[in-house]
């Protein structure tokens, strides 16, 4: 076992960048979820996403336009769940279980000719003498743009949510949706656009991983990713803050558990690669035992009936 | 003077029901005008349409003289139209001053809206703080919330859908001085009520609907309550006849129950101990929301109370569940008819036997005997005259009031010992609330101990022998309902919250 050979500023550099696809997805599905929509469809999306965007990105040779596709490819999936959930009053459990169903395989049929295929990389962003501050500068200011694009997005959400109008006829909807219909607010129009939010999130989320993270497109590559987002939502407390807080520690953790294993340390595999679940699990079980909850009209059907 | 809402043959016809049929109202500026009439009469589809959530299929309607047929409920409150509803719209995770905002056209900063708030408050004496949680407030001051939300609108009618039934005594008082003080000011007030004193204590006019038609109008101060009922249901109606019959043994008692909330806006349950004999209807008041649904569930057995605090004829049934409490003769009734009280999807035969199983027989070693418990339904639908086309009908297709008297009905021909109902006419016509107290009266002559818990303090004076309130998750303490004053009661139900009269 030889500890030194991890670096801890790689390390902190790295967490970021792991981090990322999480923070997108979850960071969409919270809108989503304030909303008062469940959309369980997040890994789908996200793997649509991660093709679509890979795609994109091998024939124009542009990450930034892949991306830009791979929120494309998200949101008109999303909306195979808008029509659903919001037109046909579909269960919104069965839908979002079968979106994800749904996208697992289309993205297969769609990625046949693309297994094997290099995409462009994305350059680092260049931040001038940001990236020469010593230590700081390798772990903050040396990442490509997506890392930053994830930060503002949840800056975006939690001033989004908080200080504007927009944001608070959403949390109307999401919290009493016949209140806010009696008000004279389009309940489904309000979802309908959350939920097409959440699925362009979810998208450029895959799209980092194949595009970054694994820069190669292979089948379910998203491996429960979307899953993790959405329960990071929960032990979040639906506060964008906490998502990104859970989703820094997860990848924290990830990285940490990766180096610990390359570094040989004698704890079984097993545990080490639960390691982040668990961590995340429990902080944000502690974070959440203020008197949040739900909001009120969470994975309700709403039907207009007068 | 021209009128300030002039509607002319006004009709909206719902699938196999017409809700409206050529009605026609005009009101006055300043005026405050009464819209009565029993539940399914058309009042809220009127009120709907005025308000801009129901578009009328016929008729026209009048703002000032200029034609009016808003397209949303904004539409409405730019034209000065501003409405109070009867469920509460608000949002209970979010602040007082955001769910103004909600309600808002051009919703100014929140820093400027509070501040908005305070002066508006303080002047119609309704007191408020913008930045608490809607969810943490009683509901009188869940109702200051929508009016203030209104006046802050400037409206030119307000319209109030049945806004005392949540409200104490001294709170309705209040409700009363602010109203005339707006009615003084030259706002215009349509008041929906079922409560014909508070109708002639404050409104200059009254239109009367029966079954979607205008039926009549008054002056209600020039007509007695007795005569607006009659206009109302369409017939004299037959009080309940209560008998004075011995009051015997102690059936159920509560020793010191405490219980904490079972959710984050719930209401816990204080030290309440109470007993009551067979033969005795004890009725417990109280505003909506100070532990009614806790106390019932404390009851039923759906919640687990600490040993030692309930008995039932003298033996603890603290920690039984609820088949064991009806097997021992302890029945419910809850206040949600669909969804608590009944599976809505199921029919009645099938919530005939989810709470007749155990008493009636209708389950032998874990098998179901379908035909004991259709029977037993069709019995029910006989007792109680419950309308609908059969036992196989789904709880959902009843009307509210056909399904209440289902859900008593299947109590009390299980022969309780004691019954415990909450809110059993809640929603229902006259004519069936007065049914289903004459009904819960029997069963007490027939030596059964019963508890209602209600909010309308009418029915509770009226089956009454003994009369407590809930305030705050206590229970006060019982007395006679007999002699009780509307001034006692008030105070028994926890005064008036901290209001102040209005300064005017």
């Amino acid at each position: 076992m030889d500890l030194s050979v991890i670096n801890p500023i790689l390390l902190l550099a790295a967490l970021m960048s792991a981090a990322t696809p999480i923070l997108l997805a979850a960071t969409g599905e919270l809108v989503v979820e304030r909303a008062g929509v469940l959309n369980l469809g997040v890994e789908g999306m996200m793997i649509v996403g991660a093709i679509a965007g890979f795609i994109v990105a091998v024939n124009t040779g542009s990450p930034a336009l892949g991306f830009i596709g791979a929120a494309a490819g998200g949101a008109v999936l999303s909306l195979l769940f808008v029509f659903l959930t919001q037109v046909a009053l579909a269960n919104q459990v069965a839908s979002g279980l079968g979106l994800t169903l749904f996208g697992l395989g289309l993205s297969a049929l769609m990625g046949q000719s693309y297994v094997g295929v290099k995409p462009p990389r994305m350059a680092d962003l260049d931040l001038g003498p940001l990236s020469d501050i010593p230590v700081l500068g390798r772990i903050l200011f040396s990442h490509d743009a997506m890392v930053y694009i994830g930060l503002l997005i949840v800056l975006g959400v939690w001033a989004g949510l908080k200080f504007t109008r927009a944001g608070l006829v959403l949390r109307a909807v999401g919290e009493n949706h016949d209140a806010a219909h009696a008000l004279g607010y389009k309940v489904k129009r309000i979802r309908t656009l959350a939920i097409l939010f959440g699925g362009a999130c979810a998208g450029m989320g895959g799209a980092y991983i194949s595009l970054i993270r694994v820069p190669q497109w292979t089948e379910g590559m998203t491996a429960g990713v979307g899953w993790i987002a959405l329960a990071l939502v929960v032990f979040a407390s639906w506060k964008p803050w906490r998502v990104l807080l859970g989703a820094y520690l997860f990848g924290g953790i990830t990285q940490l558990q990766l180096n610990l294993q390359g570094a040989g340390v004698a704890i079984p595999v097993e545990y080490l690669a639960m390691s982040p679940y668990i961590v995340t699990i429990i902080v944000l079980v502690i974070l959440s035992a203020d008197k949040s909850r739900a909001p009120g009209s969470l994975g309700r059907i709403f039907h207009a009936s007068h | 003077m021209t009128a300030l809402l002039d509607l002319s043959g006004v009709t909206k016809a719902y699938p196999g029901v017409v809700a409206n049929d050529h009605v026609s109202l005009t009101i006055q500026p300043g005026e405050v005008h009464a819209l009565l009439g029993e539940n399914g009469a058309g009042k809220s589809t009127l009120v709907k349409m005025i308000y801009g959530l129901v578009k009328p299929d016929a008729g026209q309607m009048s703002l000032n003289g200029a034609g009016y047929a808003p397209a949303d409920p904004r539409a409405a409150r730019a034209a000065g139209i501003g409405m109070v509803f009867q469920h509460f719209s608000l949002f209970d995770a979010l602040t007082v001053a955001e769910n103004i905002a909600l309600g808002m056209e051009n919703a100014p900063p929140m820093r400027q809206l509070a501040a908005q708030i305070k002066a508006v408050s303080e002047t119609y004496g309704l007191p408020l703080a913008p930045h608490r949680l809607v969810g943490d407030l009683s509901a009188g001051e869940r109702q200051r919330v929508e009016i203030i939300r209104c006046l802050l609108q400037e409206p030119k009618l307000l319209i109030m859908d049945e806004p005392t039934s949540v409200l104490t005594p001294q709170e309705v008082d209040i409700l009363f001085k602010t109203l005339r003080k707006l009615s003084a000011e030259g706002t215009a007030i349509l008041y929906i009520s079922h409560k014909l004193e508070e109708i002639r204590s404050l409104c200059d006019a009254a239109t009367i609907l029966r079954l979607g038609k205008v039926v009549g109008h008054c002056i209600p101060r020039d007509t007695s309550a007795a005569d607006m009922a009659e206009m109302m249901v369409g017939s004299a109606l037959k009080p309940p006849q209560k008998a004075a019959g011995p009051v015997g043994d102690v059936l159920l008692e509560l020793r010191g129950l405490s219980l904490p909330p079972a959710s984050a806006f719930g209401m816990p349950l204080r030290d309440i101990s109470v007993s009551v004999r067979a033969g005795e209807v004890l009725g417990i008041g109280g505003v909506a929301g100070n532990g009614q649904d806790e106390l019932l569930s404390a009851l039923s057995g759906e919640a687990q109370v600490p040993a030692a605090t309930v008995f039932l004829k003298g033996a603890d049934v603290g920690r039984l569940g609820p088949n064991a409490r009806r097997a021992a003769g302890l029945l419910t009734a809850p206040e949600e008819r669909l969804g608590h009280a009944a599976a809505p999807d199921m029919s009645l035969t099938e919530n005939a036997m989810l709470t007749g199983a155990a008493r009636q027989g209708l389950e032998r070693n874990g098998l179901l005997n379908w035909g004991a418990a259709r029977s037993f339904a069709n019995q029910i639908i006989a007792d109680f005259d419950v309308r609908t086309p059969g036992p196989g009908n789904a709880a959902r297709s009843l009307s509210g009031g056909n399904l209440q008297k289902f859900v008593i009905g299947r109590e009390i021909l299980q022969r309780p010992e004691v019954l415990v109902v909450n809110q059993p006419t809640w929603g229902v016509d006259a004519s069936a609330a007065a049914a289903i107290r004459q009904a819960l009266l029997d069963l007490a002559e027939h030596g059964a101990a019963v508890i209602v818990i209600s909010q309308d303090l009418d029915e509770l004076m009226e089956i009454s022998d003994n009369f407590a309130a809930l305030n705050e998750g206590r229970l006060s303490a019982v007395r006679p309902a007999a002699g009780l004053t509307v001034a006692e009661i008030g105070q028994m139900m926890g005064g008036a919250h901290g209001m102040e009269v209005a300064h005017v």
